[in-house]
């Protein structure tokens, strides 16, 4: 009976920790970004929150926006 | 100056939009924003150009003085937004939720290309007439 617990708590820990990841996972390739690729070859990647990523992130949202109107 | 022909471009945005089930909307431009052809309504296409301008130039803000930006893309909640440039022709797409950069970047680029050899296409000579030279040597004889 103890076991049988034991084992039950022990899954839906193990359960509980592995949605936690996948939940983490998804949300961090959903996380708003800015590409950018130069003549040169060269690639600057910007992530939501820095300044630089917020001034581009503000005319992207009001292009897609005004796409699906 | 751009000389290009409407209906070459909009064939081609038609043509992209049929290839892409990513794609979703595209407008193409130059770089004063004059619109070329786009997939959406006129006032829609001249406002999609407008920011997409202001895209390009805030992403050129970035990069170093010497450097151009050829392309970006826009990784947003609900989709995402690509500009490609290629000369003084600049496209801007809108796509679903996490599309494939890559094969979308392509098909960007192709239809510019297209466009660029529509421009460069030379004009088909006219054969010369038969009637006129037969009508001269009957003449002569």
């Amino acid at each position: 009976m103890r076991s049988r617990s034991f084992l039950t708590g022990f899954l839906l820990a193990a359960g509980s920790a592995v949605g936690t990841v996948l939940y983490r996972r998804r949300a961090a390739r959903r996380r708003e970004s800015v590409q950018l690729y130069f003549g040169d070859g060269s690639m600057i990647s910007l992530t939501e929150g820095s300044p630089e990523a917020e001034r581009l992130l503000g005319p992207a949202r009001e292009l897609l926006a005004t796409a699906r109107r | 100056m751009l000389a290009s022909d409407p209906m070459a471009t909009a064939q081609a945005l038609a043509d992209l939009t049929e290839i892409s089930s990513q794609i979703q909307s595209a407008v193409v431009f130059d770089r004063e924003g004059t619109v070329l052809a786009s997939t959406v309504d006129d006032e829609r296409a001249g406002l999609l150009a407008s920011t997409a301008l202001e895209l390009l130039r805030g992403a050129e803000e970035q990069g170093a003085a010497d450097k151009e930006v050829v392309q970006l893309d826009v990784t947003l909640q609900d989709g995402s937004v690509f500009v490609v440039r290629d000369g003084d022709r600049v496209i801007a797409a809108t796509t679903t939720t996490e599309p494939t950069a890559g094969l979308v970047f392509y098909d960007l680029k192709s239809c510019l290309r297209g466009l660029g050899q529509e421009q460069e296409k030379p004009k088909p000579k006219r054969a010369p007439a038969k009637r006129a030279a037969k009508r001269k040597n009957d003449a002569e004889s």
